[in-house]
């Protein structure tokens, strides 16, 4: 397959996948479990949400690696399987889209908090997620995408991890915003224009936002990205904040709204787009429409 | 400046050798020690969570100050102790079964012991029954529960239950908070209050103790 960051700089708009977590919850991951053990029990599973993916038209799908880094993984004391989970993760999208996408490792934060804030270091946390990028990495997995992250130096830790396990395979980082009076900031406090700036300097190739509150929040988080930095733009938003109806999680946004919304990100220069909790293959066959007929017109 | 003012400003800035070094001083001019928790630390950290609260500081700035509270706390507390002052009264506070995020149960602990309140924080990933059982032995008035995954939100239901079946809901009021919670959520499993962020639920935890 063509590089992915050729086909950016062609101008090409490339569409991700949706939810890992909502999808698991689906097919029968229980409350309290750890997402990362199903690699190693029922691998099928992945294989299936993948294929849904696939076939609702991402042509980036992502490996159930979210939580598998070796520090996530000892409060479960899972962490000496780091390696099988990672490898496990990747063989099973590998299998399902057979060369007809990419395949993206996956990597959220640890958790934990670093010094002096809480007592993780820096180099523990480094390492941690060298473990599991250098897994990733030998598993042959296209691009890496470092996300949901709210502290800024771990979020540069863990993409300086993904550069040193191999230099040329091409890294996404994404940040979770939340709307302030002042404008967007994580939890700890990180502008878009500082995350922008300093993923950059860290290495990443692409940048963006993930989760969140919504998709017409990340319009705005977009087009602060695109006036901050040069580098090409990853969307993947919440289908809104979770309801609960009738005991049952529900997420408003629907994929009409995505369908719609699509078309701004497009013209704030993301260039690949997809989801987060919520988001189903509908709403990544939502995206995907709204993307071809945008490519469509520019023919 | 006085000096209680001055252990205010100290954590407001995360200075904890300050605060550490002024508690001291303030404990061997003889002033009394509740004057220090309630002028000093209390109203250090009633700032800092009432400028979290309009996201004029971050999560950062909160955790430097709680670290500079503890300084000065961890002196106090035996004082308080022997001088018989009661705290403002035990709050059991965890992440539900199956949840290991605690940043935001953490920042709920710091806030409330800023507070004046006694926390006996259960660490994370907390069985339904060990809640009721730490509240009951303790006599703790409130449950505090947390859950950041739309997967473990559910098991709140099971602490609810339990403290229904014990005829213990008079007694043992509950509050839950975590991203993906809501009041609707808190009224259908019979949860007495949301709290929507940490400055809230110290609120919510002081009405529903003077209930």
């Amino acid at each position: 397959m063509e590089p992915i960051l050729d086909r950016i700089k062609k101008g090409e708009i490339l569409v991700a996948d949706g939810a890992m977590g909502t999808m698991l919850f689906q097919k029968g991951l229980k409350p309290g479990e750890c997402p990362e053990t199903l690699n190693l029990t029922n691998p099928e599973i992945l294989e299936d949400i993948a294929r849904d993916f696939l076939n609702a038209g991402a042509e980036i799908i992502q490996t159930n690696t979210f939580g598998a880094s070796p520090i996530n993984l000892r409060e479960y004391g899972m962490e000496d399987k780091t390696e099988e989970i990672n490898t496990t993760a990747v063989s099973c999208v590998k299998k399902s889209v057979k060369g007809q996408a990419y395949i993206s490792g996956s990597c959220g934060p640890s958790g934990k908090l670093l010094k002096p804030y809480g007592d993780v270091s820096s180099e523990s946390l480094f390492l941690s997620f060298f473990r599991q990028m250098k897994a990733l990495v030998t598993s042959d997995v296209d691009i890496i995408c470092v996300e949901t992250m709210i502290d800024l130096q771990e979020a540069t830790l863990a993409v300086k991890a993904a550069k040193t396990a191999s230099p040329q395979i091409p890294v996404m980082a994404t940040m979770t915003f939340d709307k302030t009076p002042k404008g967007f900031y994580t939890v700890m406090g990180v502008s878009i224009k500082k995350a922008a700036v300093d993923l950059q300097e860290a290495g990443a190739d692409i940048v963006g936002s993930n989760c969140g509150n919504g998709i017409e929040n990340m319009v705005e988080i977009a087009v602060e990205f695109s006036n901050s930095t040069n580098l090409p733009l990853l969307i993947q938003s919440n289908a809104g904040q979770p309801e609960t109806r009738e005991g049952k999680l529900f997420y408003s946004e629907t994929p009409g709204l995505f369908a719609e919304k699509t078309k701004d990100l497009i013209d704030a220069g993301v260039s690949i787009i997809g989801g987060c909790c919520g988001t189903t293959p509908e709403h990544i066959k939502a995206i995907r429409k709204s993307v071809n007929s945008f490519q469509h017109s520019t023919e | 400046m006085d000096i209680l003012k001055k252990i205010s400003v100290s954590i407001q800035h995360g200075d904890d050798q300050s605060v550490f070094t002024l508690t001291k001083r303030a404990i061997e001019m003889n002033i009394p020690p509740k004057d220090i928790l309630d002028h000093g630390l209390i109203d250090g950290m009633n700032i800092i969570g009432d400028k979290f609260k309009h996201h004029e500081i971050f999560l950062p700035d909160v955790l430097l100050a709680a670290r500079a509270m503890y300084a000065g706390m961890d002196q106090l507390k035996p004082l308080l102790v022997k001088d018989g002052i009661p705290s403002m009264g035990k709050v059991v506070i965890g992440p539900v079964r199956g949840d290991l995020h605690d940043i935001g149960k953490n920042l709920v602990g710091i806030m409330l012991k800023g507070a004046g309140f006694d926390v006996i924080d259960l660490g994370k990933d907390v069985p339904p029954e060990k809640f009721v059982n730490t509240a009951t032995i303790e006599g703790a008035k409130i449950i505090g529960m947390s859950a950041l995954l739309t997967t473990t939100m559910p098991v709140m239901k099971e602490v609810i239950t339990i403290l229904r079946n014990q005829n213990l809901t008079d007694k043992i009021k509950t509050i839950i908070g975590g991203a993906p919670l809501s009041k609707e959520y808190a009224r259908q499993i019979g949860a007495d209050v949301y709290a929507y962020d940490a400055a809230n639920a110290v609120e919510s935890v002081k009405q529903l103790i003077q209930k």
